[in-house]
């Protein structure tokens, strides 16, 4: 077994007993990153910063050193980090190296963690399967015959490199299933955290009121430590939340008697592959094994998640995306003779931004156009509000967690939606979505093979700020599903 | 709610996007189908209800009004496609 396939905690425990270097397992990842390009994970490779903090880590080893203390991630490429490039996938932001290090990095690089480089991404995070990326398509590990499929989206190159162990772990984050949906095409675990527990100072922003950092990782016991190193409050995130954050790895007991599980009658959606309906059934049936009481619930406003989703996310990206206006950093277009200012926003905006960006731009801005601001944005608002009210109120019932499928099918080929409807592709977030809407935490586990040999999650929902509770809930589903499976390796 | 070209014309220039008057019938055709599948939000009886603001009840944290960096234009302006004399450079503003 090679270094880099290692899981954190293995990784941790070989390096405590001295059974490896820092350095060693660095140039394992570095290696197999070299190796790995077809896959096209890492897009801005930092070599010479990961060796420099593997040798600081190895010279900290010990006691006292961090709870990350010489593990090599990817980061995705969202996240600012000072003097690297930080493009968000996007041409509009070419050549852009932050001067600052963005809250969530800084604080793995305290925890003694190893930048290997940034990771692909969908453009400004817009997209499920990274096919919007500037730097080409990142490529699902996962292969069954001779198409090229898709990691999934936003965070697909996160995905790709934690399943083909081109690192240990990775950060990724999750506006509308961002994490959970490449988590769950790829075979591995991702947790998107309770809106708040994780700074979103220094990530590029798309839509503020529902984006949330979280760890994508082998496991969920790897998902607990890395989580427990990127939350915690942060002044100058004013919607990072001021309490403490529990040991998560503690929180790992195996113990779920007597927890009551709420399967949603809602997310039974018409035409649903009976491979992910029984996917489901399995998953109920290992938690009720584990001693949990298996309860239906009803989450009443589920099918109006969506299309208050694509009402709300591309208001806010309108918004966000303001700020690429050619001034102050990256991309500007060549201007003509006689060009005034409008010109340039106009020109440099279509030239740097993609088209699933105009797109979202364009409609965002519509929907908060006057005389349409209350018609679309106000209404979504009102219906996201009952979106988080049918949750209260099952939790307020004593459901403790929420067990529901990850995504409606396994990973699709690159370039197999490309002529399809734009709502189409909004599809793939149909169970992923309302926990963004309502802010709560969310985690995708690896539970199974579907026929054709391709991994399908399960996704756990849980109370808001119970990550501890929910990673509890995950890993005992992790632990009765046995999941192993690596992708054979063609790269 | 379908969008035509003058529409589309006109979201195009508020969100400072330029397209070309030959895509502009593509673009109407793929906004007023986002739109269609938004309407479905018509069927909700959202009387009553508060719009959401945040998704926890949490206020606001509030700061000290104070200035707590500064003296960095450098690094203010590295970034930028064109920077003159300590300032970003645009195009002429006013005639």
């Amino acid at each position: 077994m090679n270094a880099n396939e290692l899981t954190i905690a293995e990784a941790r425990d070989a390096l405590a007993k001295g059974e490896l270097s820092v350095v060693d397992l660095t140039m394992a990842c570095l290696t197999a990153i070299d190796a790995g390009t077809p896959l096209n994970a890492f897009v801005h490779l930092t070599p010479e910063i990961a060796l420099d903090q593997a040798r600081a880590a190895d010279a900290r080893r010990g006691e006292g050193a961090g709870a990350l203390n010489g593990i090599p991630l990817g980061i995705k490429d969202l996240f600012c980090t000072r003097g690297v490039a930080s493009q968000a996938a996007s041409n509009i932001l070419k050549g852009f190296k932050p001067e600052y290090e963005s809250t969530v990095t800084s604080k793995l690089f305290e925890a003694g963690a190893v930048m290997l480089g940034k990771l692909n991404m969908d453009e400004f995070a817009m997209g499920s399967s990274n096919e919007t990326s500037c730097y080409g398509d990142a490529v699902n590990p996962w292969k069954v015959d001779d198409r090229k499929l898709t990691p999934g989206g936003s965070s697909g190159g996160s995905a790709a490199a934690v399943a083909a162990d081109l690192c240990l772990g990775a950060t990724g984050t999750d506006t509308g299933g961002s994490i959970r949906q490449p988590a769950a095409f790829t075979g591995i675990v991702g947790i998107k955290p309770t809106y708040g527990r994780v700074s979103r100072w220094g990530i590029v922003a798309f839509a503020s009121s529902l984006d949330q950092a979280g760890p994508m990782t082998k496991t969920v016991r790897d998902a607990a430590i890395l989580l427990g190193a990127m939350a915690g409050h942060d002044p100058k995130d004013s919607t990072s939340a001021d309490i403490p954050v529990p040991d998560f790895e503690a929180a790992l007991t195996g113990d779920i008697r007597g927890k009551k599980i709420g399967i949603p009658r809602e997310y039974r959606m018409e035409g649903m592959p009976a491979e992910i309906e029984a996917l489901w059934a399995k998953g109920r049936e290992m938690l009720a094994d584990a001693g949990a009481e298996i309860v239906d619930i009803s989450l009443p406003h589920t099918k109006y998640a969506l299309p208050a989703y694509y009402v709300i996310a591309p208001a806010e990206a309108s918004s966000n995306l303001a700020r690429y206006d050619g001034v102050r950093y990256g991309h500007r277009a060549k201007l003509g003779q006689g060009d005034g200012i409008v010109d340039m926003y106009e020109k440099t905006r279509a030239e740097g931004f993609g088209k699933e960006v105009q797109r979202r731009v364009m409609i965002g801005t519509y929907v908060l156009s006057a005389g349409f601001y209350d018609a679309y944005y106000n209404r979504a608002r009102k219906v996201r509000a009952l979106i988080k009210r049918d949750f209260d109120q099952v939790f307020a019932e004593g459901i403790d967690a929420i067990l529901t499928p990850a995504t409606p099918s396994s990973a699709f080929g690159l370039g197999e939606m490309a002529h399809a409807d734009p709502v189409e592709m909004y599809l793939n977030d149909v169970f992923t979505v309302t926990v963004n809407l309502a802010g709560l935490p969310g985690i995708s586990v690896p539970v199974g093979l579907d026929a054709k040999g391709l991994p399908l999650g399960l996704q756990l929902i849980g109370r808001p700020w119970d990550e501890a509770g929910l990673l509890n809930h995950a890993h005992v589903l992790e632990q009765a599903a046995g999941f192993v499976e690596k992708p054979r390796k063609w790269w | 709610m379908s969008i035509d070209i003058e529409t589309a014309r006109r979201v195009a220039h508020l969100a400072r996007i330029r397209v070309d008057e030959a895509d502009l019938p593509a673009l109407a055709g793929e906004l007023s189908g986002i739109l269609t599948f938004m309407e479905q939000l018509n069927e909700v009886d959202v009387e009553g209800v508060e719009p959401m603001t945040s998704v926890t009840p949490m206020r606001l944290k509030r700061r000290q009004d104070v200035v707590t960096d500064g003296d960095m234009q450098d690094k203010v302006l590295a970034n930028a496609p064109d920077a003159r004399e300590g300032f970003f450079a645009v195009p002429k503003v006013v005639e």
